[in-house]
């Protein structure tokens, strides 16, 4: 049994068979940990190991998650466990209770390993701004590993878990996911509930996850979505059934020239899929729009942190989160409001509109998940804006609140509200397609 | 950007030598973001969330399982005094 090819469902199927056990595989992980955690910089804090032995020992195997190792991105406050959202402010807070998903994920037998590094707040697509330092990308120490949910990608890349909850307000799944070979989910917003999950901007932050495979994807989102009666934002709305196809027969693929793929499109004509050319004009003010309203939502959650009921106080933010928190006063203060945020809000209701006429004709989009491969640590850092532009594929999404999947090959699937399963299904023919290796 | 002015608004604790380096780096993110100001926005109404959604409400009763303790509440503060948060006096 090798960590580094187990899948969800081939754990699963390993323990039903009585091939290997859970302490085996949460062993292999934690060895994973001991192996790596220093150089990479992955887990900021890691659970402590007699725990995690005792719960693989006792977990009821029938459970859908029953014995599989995970890794929760450090903004999913987790009961007991020291939650950071990467930044020095909360570096002594414990939460005294579960965000909604880490309670089901708990309640599907999932062993929690550890809590995983990233961007402080989520602000960031690197890994950089964490305030523990960046994570380095597990292809190449020297290269970021992205963000803003770089811990959980690379603790799946390095085998210290099998998958890892991430949060992606604009493309803070899909890029870590992309640059370490991985499978990346945004969920529709509302799909998941994000109750307990530290906000960075409320109404674009998405719940999701990183897995070594699109079934896998499909599977966690079963068991993660769902209305919340303590998230008011929770839609009502059944989960479809995904099929895996082995064409793509029936399939509508949109290409659009503001979200440039290159020579990727053909794959899926190979599949059987009909590409038909979209429009989405205004995706190209998406950047400026999201960096409007993002700040601004930003600068209202983050008034919170006061250091008074909990957290370290203010002088502690980082660069990053001062100047979005700056931004955003400024963006939403009398006298610019009408100017900056009103304006941005507009220009969020075409973007909405864009993608809605778009998808009359088509059944998905493809894009691309960023314009450049993974950078060297430390290449960007001294330009905010530089590492703003990594964001323009992804970003769209969100100021939308579609559902998106992301491919180890750097290409993501973005489909109307509610279509997840549609996603699922066109990943994995495409997946079967390439023979990816994990 | 006043930044002393926005630094204020925001309660954050800015010091005088990261004051130049910040107004810079603002006004560099205000001048991209600004380009928003080109877009027709004409009789366009303004987006504030995505779910379609409109007036979710629950029943006005107490949910027993979802009350934190006083010990709970008050096991991250910093300063507390006698089953309260200690806060910087208001009065100046």
């Amino acid at each position: 049994m090798d960590i580094k090819d187990l899948t969800i469902q081939k754990a699963l199927e390993g323990y039903r068979k009585r091939q290997f056990s859970a302490v085996e595989v949460v062993s292999a992980c934690l060895e994973n940990v001991r192996r790596y955690n220093r150089e990479y910089n992955v887990l900021l804090t890691v659970r402590d190991e007699k725990d995690i032995i005792e719960e693989a020992e006792h977990v009821d195997s029938l459970l859908p998650l029953g014995g599989i190792p995970i890794v929760l991105k450090d903004l999913f406050l987790t009961d007991s466990v020291r939650t950071t959202a990467g930044s020095k402010v909360l570096e002594h807070y414990t939460p005294v209770y579960d965000a909604t998903v880490v309670r089901k994920l708990k309640a599907a037998g999932a062993i929690i390993i550890g809590k995983a590094n990233q961007d402080a707040w989520a602000h960031g697509s690197s890994g950089e701004n964490s305030d523990f330092g960046p994570t380095a990308n597990a292809y190449s120490k020297n290269l970021v590993a992205g963000g803003s949910s770089s811990g959980s990608a690379v603790a799946v890349a390095l085998g210290m878990c099998i998958a890892a909850t991430g949060t992606d307000t604009g493309g803070s799944i899909r890029v870590p996911a992309a640059w370490n070979k991985l499978v990346g989910f945004k969920p529709t917003y509302g799909r998941v509930s994000r109750y307990g999950i530290i906000a960075m901007a409320s109404s674009l932050d998405s719940i999701g996850h990183i897995t070594k495979d699109v079934a896998d994807s499909a599977y966690v989102l079963s068991i993660t979505a769902g209305k919340d009666p303590l998230d008011a934002t929770t839609a009502d709305k059944a989960l479809g059934e995904w099929r895996p196809a082995k064409t793509l027969a029936d399939v509508c693929i949109g290409i659009a020239k503001e979200l440039p793929c290159g020579d990727e499109a053909r794959s899926f004509e190979a599949l059987g899929a009909r590409l038909v050319p979209v429009e989405l004009p205004h995706i190209l003010s998406a950047l400026e729009t999201y960096y409007v309203i993002v700040p601004s939502e930003v600068s209202s959650n983050l008034a919170r942190y006061d250091g008074l009921r909990f957290g370290d106080g203010r002088s502690a933010f980082g660069a990053e989160a001062k100047r979005r928190i700056m931004i955003g006063t400024y963006a939403l203060s009398s006298g610019y409001y009408d100017a900056y945020y009103k304006t941005a809000s507009k220009v969020r209701t075409l973007i909405c509109r864009d993608f809605a006429k778009a998808f009359e004709h088509v059944d998905v989009i493809l894009a691309p998940v960023t314009p450049t491969p993974p950078p060297n640590i430390g290449e960007k850092v001294n330009d905010p804006l530089a590492l703003y532009r990594a964001d323009i594929y992804t970003v769209p999404v969100n100021l939308a609140g579609l559902p998106a999947l992301s491919l180890p090959s750097g290409i993501q699937f973005i489909g109307p509200q509610w279509s997840e399963e549609k996603l699922f299904s066109i990943g994995n023919a495409y997946e079967l397609h390439a023979h990816y290796r994990h | 950007m006043d930044v002393n002015q926005v630094a204020k608004l925001a309660n954050l604790p800015l010091d005088k030598h990261k004051q130049e380096l910040f107004a810079s780096q603002l006004t560099a993110i205000l001048a991209f973001v600004s380009k928003l100001q080109k877009v027709s926005t004409k009789n366009v109404q303004p987006t504030a969330q995505v779910t379609g959604l409109n007036n979710v409400y629950r029943e006005d009763v107490v949910d027993q399982l979802r009350i934190l303790t006083q010990a709970q509440a008050l096991s991250n503060a910093k300063k507390t005094h006698n089953g309260y948060f200690v806060v910087p006096s208001v009065w100046t």
